[in-house]
């Protein structure tokens, strides 16, 4: 149990970056990312209430995201055309109504079990709605989407958010509020009963909880903290189509949060800006991100069942010995021949890609119909294979000393 | 009025029948044991009662409440409290936790989700206190499913006894433990049972003896017999059919890990 | 009427039957890991691809014939390399190592097959009418597509319920351990059962590929229509999953052709509503129109009055 004022830190800090990011970085690139940003870790942790938390695996949470969006589009239109009027910056906040009113509809039906049968319901409940969004043009507006302008209604403090920073400091301050909020949930009697559920379903109705309530309320939850991305997306990007709320979108939310890690809170947080990023300065670089994103996914699930922030993790047993250092080289060992072993197939990829045309990589020109260039991505990725291959024993000697076990029964990972 | 009574109970699983035609009565502050060979229904008779099973037949009165075909949790919320043969606790949730969930419904938290775990000293004090009678305070930080064996069955018999319920339902509470172990496990549950009533599946017969002030014993799904120990040792058909068997019997605490537990989740 | 019922009927049964031949597959798989499997649609797909390919030089009975083998073998080698690795994991790695998956092998079709619709054709001696009923022609392909879905499935129920392997497989799936106390090789049944099932979903992605257009989104189509049906049919079920697949195939088949919409349901009882009503999109709703969605009310309804599907067994 960390003391409340290392609690206070983590927090100052967390605000701190994200009030000072657009300071370092304030190209209108850059903010653009951002914004996605704020809109993706807002996403991925209330998907994150549901699985890593509540144990209920979801391909369908982007009807929660997608219907706060379009309800908060239209509220714009309302206020552009004055039939409410209110400051905007509170649209995140009727798109989490939306999503908490269609969570509780749904979730009435559909947590009355885990497992497949979730997964299934939320599976075919994420198409009906999808479909259904196709079929009702006058809300949704079919395949064009719904827009709007977020510059009417009253300003706020003088600021009309006519320009993308505006609304980062508005989506900074709805992120760090949103992940306040879904932190403290876990914290209370709810959310741990969600985390036992998940665990023992059988054994929490025997202290008294109802499993299918506990999930019910998780399942709100994750609703309402959707809807609020959705809001803020609707704010962002000022449209929102049918793409929002699809299978697409479920996917790209569940393949954060797995990336990221379930088993953490700052999980979801992690997958959000890699997947960003990977999204927006991947693409600039290759047209075929997606494929990498694929491998990267498949990689991780094989390899790293615990996410990138279980990655992290695995390392604070030698950290709080003080044997990071001595993991360093055996890292760098491997490390590089494993990156040079990627960067060779990437190439390869490439040029498999780039058939019949010269194309730089990595300032290097390449043509796929040159045999010397094939030989020397090949001869290269053999060499950093064998490479990798024979440091690995190293690898991880080393790091069986750095985590060797000092008391009996000492070892163990944080969960 | 009797704390728990069961009335020509019986429970059919397809064809087979397992609990047959079952009454027993149990008054408030009994230590009762049921004891029975293998396979004689004991464990489904705690599924029974607890409302993991719903009876084919029969009524099941708790402080005179019917709670047969009621959910397990609300059963639970009426004071009736149980701990599993097969050790049934949260596997990723730290020692500590596990016994915090167990205490959470007592105390009055339900589904809240705007008390904050953390600054319920009274809460954390009471989780704490009953780890240390379990002896599990060096582990309280320990994810659940990472303790040894024997460690587990005491966390499982904290989360039961957690709640501070009426009525404490152990199946083979001291199952796989060593024997100083077992004696400590007694000790508590003897501590921790004061004032209330206790219904415990055994094998040992030296603790059945030592702890019950009755005992049933259940064959082939029917109560033969259900008296004080006294009686049931000088009770020939009890004899006949199963204590012929004591002093076998008496060593015998392994028999409650059998590898196709039934009761497993 | 009774031509669109005829062939509606026909259509129907084609479309079933082709979903019964992933279905079938999807089911075994589930039946012996408990886990479905995201990208068996994917597997589906690649036949059609690989089909396609091996057509434009051999021809499209070759397709058919190497295309299933070489996506059973690639089958097989994702079970023992990568899903046996997962499975420690526990059921959600499982099912998200499978979607990943579907994710991954569309982006490669992308990669080498482009993102463009191929013209893959069906063979030119099955290009003639078998019949022709009022007028209507019906393909000989279509025929020959009934024909070897029909086959399939005498043939697999044959194999599972008459032969030695399908009784060690049947067994294996449901008591592993002591098949393997018999000195069979559990693991290995496992990525047989794999290899067969992906290619199975391979002969049905190679017949199919040339009337449902072979292009990077099919099995996004029918991924998850061959998910709802093996739910619907009750997880593990067979003879389910093929009632469940005509079901779905006929339903489908009959809401397209059909032509009532709430239009004429509203006639039907007096009332009538005006076009600019902010519900008009409810009150215009067709048949046709909510073909798509069918399956999936079809699967929510299921799930929440029946969750064990039509044919599932007794809940654990
Ligand atoms: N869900 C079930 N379905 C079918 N049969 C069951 C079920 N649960 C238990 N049984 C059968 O009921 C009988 C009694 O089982 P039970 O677990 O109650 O015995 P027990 O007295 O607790 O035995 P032990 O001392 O080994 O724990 C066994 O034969 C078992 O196979
Ligand atoms: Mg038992």
């Amino acid at each position: 149990m960390k003391t409340l004022a290392k609690k206070s830190a983590i927090w100052l800090a967390y605000l701190g970056v994200l009030l000072g990011l657009p300071l370092l970085f304030d190209s209108i690139l850059a903010i653009t990312i951002f914004n996605q940003m704020a809109i993706a870790i807002i996403f991925a942790l209330s998907y994150n209430m549901l699985l890593g938390q509540g144990g209920m695996l979801s391909f369908g949470h982007a009807v929660y995201f997608g219907l706060g969006g379009f309800m908060a589009v239209h509220t714009l239109v309302m206020i552009e055309y004055e039939t409410v009027y209110f400051s905007i910056i509170y649209i995140p906040l009727i798109g989490g109504l939306i999503g908490l009113l269609a969570a509780v509809f749904i979730g009435s039906f559909s947590t009355h079990k885990a497992g497949t049968v979730f997964a299934m319901i939320s599976l075919g409940i994420g198409e009906l709605v999808a479909a259904s969004s196709l079929i009702f043009v006058s809300f949704f507006g079919g395949e064009a989407g719904v827009n709007a302008d977020r510059t009417y209604g009253p300003a706020f403090f003088g600021i009309e958010f006519f320009q993308d920073s505006e609304i980062y400091y508005l989506g900074a301050a709805w992120v760090f509020i949103a992940t306040l909020f879904m932190y403290l949930f876990t914290q209370t009697p709810a959310g741990r009963m969600a985390n036992a559920v998940r665990d023992n379903p059988e054994r929490a109705e025997f202290i008294g909880y109802s499993a299918r309530r506990v999930r019910f309320i998780s399942f709100c939850a994750a609703g309402f903290f959707a809807g609020i991305a959705g809001g803020l997306f609707a704010l962002n990007y000022e449209f929102i189509t049918e793409e929002n709320l699809n299978a697409v979108t479920s996917g790209r939310v569940l393949l954060m949060a797995y990336i990221g890690g379930l088993g953490y809170f700052i999980g979801p947080i992690i997958g959000a800006v890699i997947l960003t990023l990977m999204n927006s300065l991947l693409s600039n670089y290759t047209e075929l991100w997606m494929l990498y994103l694929g491998i990267m996914f498949v990689l991780t699930v094989l390899f790293l069942p615990r996410g990138f922030a279980g990655f992290i993790m695995m390392h604070r047993t030698a950290w709080i010995r003080g044997k990071l250092g001595s993991l360093l080289l055996p890292y760098l060992i491997t490390g590089l021949p494993a990156l040079v072993f990627a960067i060779a197939g990437v190439a390869m990829i490439e040029m498999l890609h780039h058939e019949g045309e010269v194309f730089h990589f990595l300032g290097i020109p390449l043509e796929s119909a040159n045999l010397s260039h094939w030989l020397m991505c090949t001869v290269l990725a053999a060499i950093a294979y064998l490479g990798c291959k024979r440091s690995l024993p190293q690898l991880r000697e080393a790091w069986e000393s750095a985590n060797a076990i000092d008391e009996a029964g000492e070892e163990r990972e944080a969960s | 009025m009797s704390m728990l009574s069961l009335q020509n109970v019986s429970k059919q699983f397809g064809e087979t029948r397992i609990i047959r035609d079952v009454s027993l009565d149990i008054e408030p502050g009994e230590r009762h044991a049921i004891i029975g060979p293998n396979g004689a229904g004991k464990s489904t008779l705690f599924h029974l009662i607890s409302g993991k099973y719903q009876p084919t037949a029969g009524k099941i009165l708790f402080r005179d409440n019917e709670i047969q075909g009621k959910t397990p949790f609300a059963i639970a919320r009426l004071g009736l409290a149980r701990s599993f043969q097969v050790t049934n606790i949260f596997p990723r949730l730290s020692v500590f936790e596990n016994i915090r969930c167990g205490l959470l419904w007592k105390e009055g938290f339900g589904y809240s989700f705007w008390h904050l775990l953390g600054r319920q000293k009274e809460l954390n004090d009471k989780a704490l206190a009953l780890l240390v009678e379990i002896g599990l305070a060096d582990r309280a930080e320990f994810p659940a499913g990472e303790l040894a064996y024997a460690q587990q069955r005491a966390l499982e018999l904290g989360i039961a006894i957690a709640s501070g319920a009426e009525l404490i339902m152990l199946d083979e509470p001291v199952a796989g433990m060593s024997h100083s172990e077992a004696e400590n496990a007694v000790a508590l549950i003897r501590k921790i049972t004061e004032g209330k009533t206790l219904v415990m599946v055994e094998h040992d017969m030296n603790i059945v003896f030592d702890v019950a002030d009755r005992i049933s014993v259940l064959v082939y799904g029917e109560i033969i017999a259900s008296d004080t120990p006294a009686a049931i040792r000088a009770n020939p058909r009890v004899q006949e059919a199963y204590l012929g068997e004591v002093p076998e019997a008496a060593t015998d605490t392994s028999s409650g890990q059998n590898p196709e537990g039934v009761d497993g989740a | 009427m009774l031509e669109v019922f005829i062939f509606s009927t026909l259509n129907g049964l084609v479309t079933g039957l082709l979903l019964f031949m992933l279905a079938s597959g999807l089911t075994l798989i589930f039946s012996m890991m408990g886990v479905l499997n995201f990208a068996h649609a994917s597997f589906y797909m690649l036949g059609a691809y690989f089909a396609y390919s091996i057509s434009l030089h051999l021809g499209f009975w070759m397709g058919l014939i190497f295309a299933p083998l070489i996506v059973g073998i690639l089958g097989a080698v994702v079970e023992r390399f990568a899903l046996r690795r997962v499975h420690a994991h526990g059921h959600v790695a499982e099912l998200v190592f499978t979607f990943g998956l579907a994710f991954l092998i569309e982006e490669a079709v992308q990669f080498f097959w482009g993102p463009d619709t191929k013209n893959y054709q069906s063979p030119d001696i099955l290009d003639f009418p078998l019949f022709t009923l009022f007028g209507q022609e019906f393909s000989a392909y279509r025929g020959f597509m009934i024909a070897i879905s029909v086959g399939i499935f005498i043939g697999l129920y044959y194999v599972l319920t008459r032969s030695r392997i399908g009784i060690i497989i049947q067994a294996a799936i449901t008591h592993p351990h002591t098949v393997a106390n018999l000195g069979h090789n559990v693991p290995f049944i496992f990525m047989g059962v794999f290899g067969v099932g992906t290619a199975l979903a391979g002969v049905a992605g190679v017949i199919a590929g040339p009337v449902l257009t072979t292009f990077p989104g099919m099995a996004v189509v029918l991924g998850s229509i061959v998910f709802v049906i093996v739910v619907i049919g009750g997880l593990g079920s067979l003879g389910g999953a093929f009632i469940a697949s005509l079901l779905i195939g006929l339903l489908q088949s009959y809401a397209i052709a059909s032509n009532v919409g709430m239009p004429d349901l509203l006639n039907l009882v007096g009332l009538e509503f005006s076009r600019d009503h902010p519900l008009t999109d409810l009150w215009t709703l067709t048949l046709p129109q909510i073909a798509p969605i069918l399956p999936f009310l079809l699967l929510v309804l299921v799930l929440i009055f029946r969750p064990t599907g039509i044919a599932g067994k007794r809940e654990q």
